[in-house]
């Protein structure tokens, strides 16, 4: 349901401003959401300032740099550092992305980092991402066959392999799903743009035999057509991926079964 | 949320969504699509109100034209030509992105710009010749 308000225990406060570092003369304002189970407060906004001469050039490396030297409590998930694990995904300057792949020199003025948009907060920048999981696990993002396995691998040609290009490659990062408004006010029912991009990948694999039932699926209201084309998530895909287009496809072959 | 999960889980906060996600032009088009489309049942209403007037005889014809005739008529029905005018290019994208064709992102941004600029000046175009041929 479309609430474009906060709930009460969501709404944003003014926190904590952090001394800045001692010595620096090259300083980055970073503004923080801050969130924890522990206190029973509202969130907050927490302003640190980081030593850039001291931190790399990524938005990941200013949030390790204020970890590791100023706020030990900052909370955030990170693994790889370099755009394939998409744990560090969340919202920076106003659009989701990951933090490793972010440089600092693309924003103008303070850094502002939130958790990924319209999802429970675990704590400060981890959002709960159960449900996005379910939702992936729930088009059986898996190779299904009737006909009996051959004695080697399952062939493909090299057309066929290459329709994959552009799908197989999502993280499930969630900056897709979670920068969709639709998603937003409907996550409950509509599967978002990454489950419907992995639901394609399968829908247009050559091997797989379940094509039928895939469709039977995601012929509904809401699992499928929630999507109005609003584009957030191809804009937002930090691989360069395009959910909308995926979910283009989807409908096209929802209407062509038809005819 | 059942009711056994324990409070830190129920407790938690919804992270900020429109108040943070930065307007971007393919969005905003999404949304004058949507505000326009409801627009159309307002101007439809006025259509059948002068349609309802000429109907019902010569003098409420006249009244309801002199309000047309009005500025505040004229502005109102300048908005709705606008809101006809976008919502119908809306729809034309709509139906190409429908064929599956100009979803890459930068050309759906260029698309976006376009939207908006074709239908300002379409409206333009269409009270200069109104003007004219008058």
């Amino acid at each position: 349901m479309v609430e474009l308000a906060l709930p009460k225990n969501s709404k944003v406060n003014a926190g904590k401003v952090w001394p800045k570092p001692e010595g620096a003369t090259n300083l980055r304002e970073y503004k923080i959401y801050r969130w924890s189970p522990d206190d029973g407060k509202n969130p907050s906004i927490d302003t640190y300032y980081v030593d850039a001469d001291d931190c790399g050039p990524m938005v990941l490396d200013g949030l390790l740099w204020i970890k590791d030297n100023l706020d030990p409590t900052l909370t955030l998930r990170r693994s790889c550092r370099e755009g394939i694990c998409g744990s560090c995904a969340m919202n920076i300057d106003g659009t989701n992305t990951l933090a490793c792949t972010k440089g600092t020199d693309e924003i103008d003025g303070a850094v502002k980092v939130y958790p990924l948009p319209h999802m429970p907060v675990v704590k400060d920048l981890v959002p709960d991402l159960t449900q996005f999981y379910a939702q992936h696990a729930s088009i059986e993002p898996w190779l299904e066959t009737k006909t009996p396995a051959p004695e080697k691998e399952w062939k493909q040609s090299h057309e066929d392999r290459a329709k994959l290009d552009g799908l197989y490659e999502c993280i499930l990062c969630a900056c897709c799903s979670t920068s969709c408004p639709s998603y937003w006010w409907n996550g409950d029912r509509y599967l978002g743009p990454a489950a419907l991009l992995q639901a394609y990948r399968w829908l247009i694999d050559s091997r797989d035999e379940a094509t039928g039932d895939r469709l039977d699926n995601l012929e509904d209201p809401f699992r499928l057509y929630r999507c109005h084309t609003i584009m957030n998530c191809t804009q937002a895909c930090p691989k360069g991926l395009n959910p909308a287009k995926a979910i283009a496809e989807i409908k096209k072959m929802m209407v062509e079964r038809r005819v | 949320m059942s009711a056994s999960s324990p409070a830190s889980k129920t407790n938690r906060p919804l992270s900020p969504h429109l108040q943070i996600y930065k307007l971007i032009p393919t969005m905003a088009m999404s949304i004058v699509h949507r505000i326009t489309g409801a627009a159309l049942y307002f101007g439809t209403l006025l259509v059948a109100w002068w349609l309802i007037a000429a109907a019902s005889g010569p003098g409420y014809f006249d009244f309801v034209s002199g309000f047309f005739g009005s500025w505040f008529g004229i502005l109102v029905l300048f908005g709705y030509t606008w809101a006809l005018i976008h919502h119908m290019l809306g729809g034309l994208r709509h139906f190409v992105w429908d064929m599956g064709y100009l979803f890459e992102k930068h050309t759906a941004t260029r698309l976006a710009y376009a939207t908006i600029t074709a239908s300002v000046a379409l409206t333009l175009v269409i009270w200069i010749v109104g003007a004219v041929a008058r």
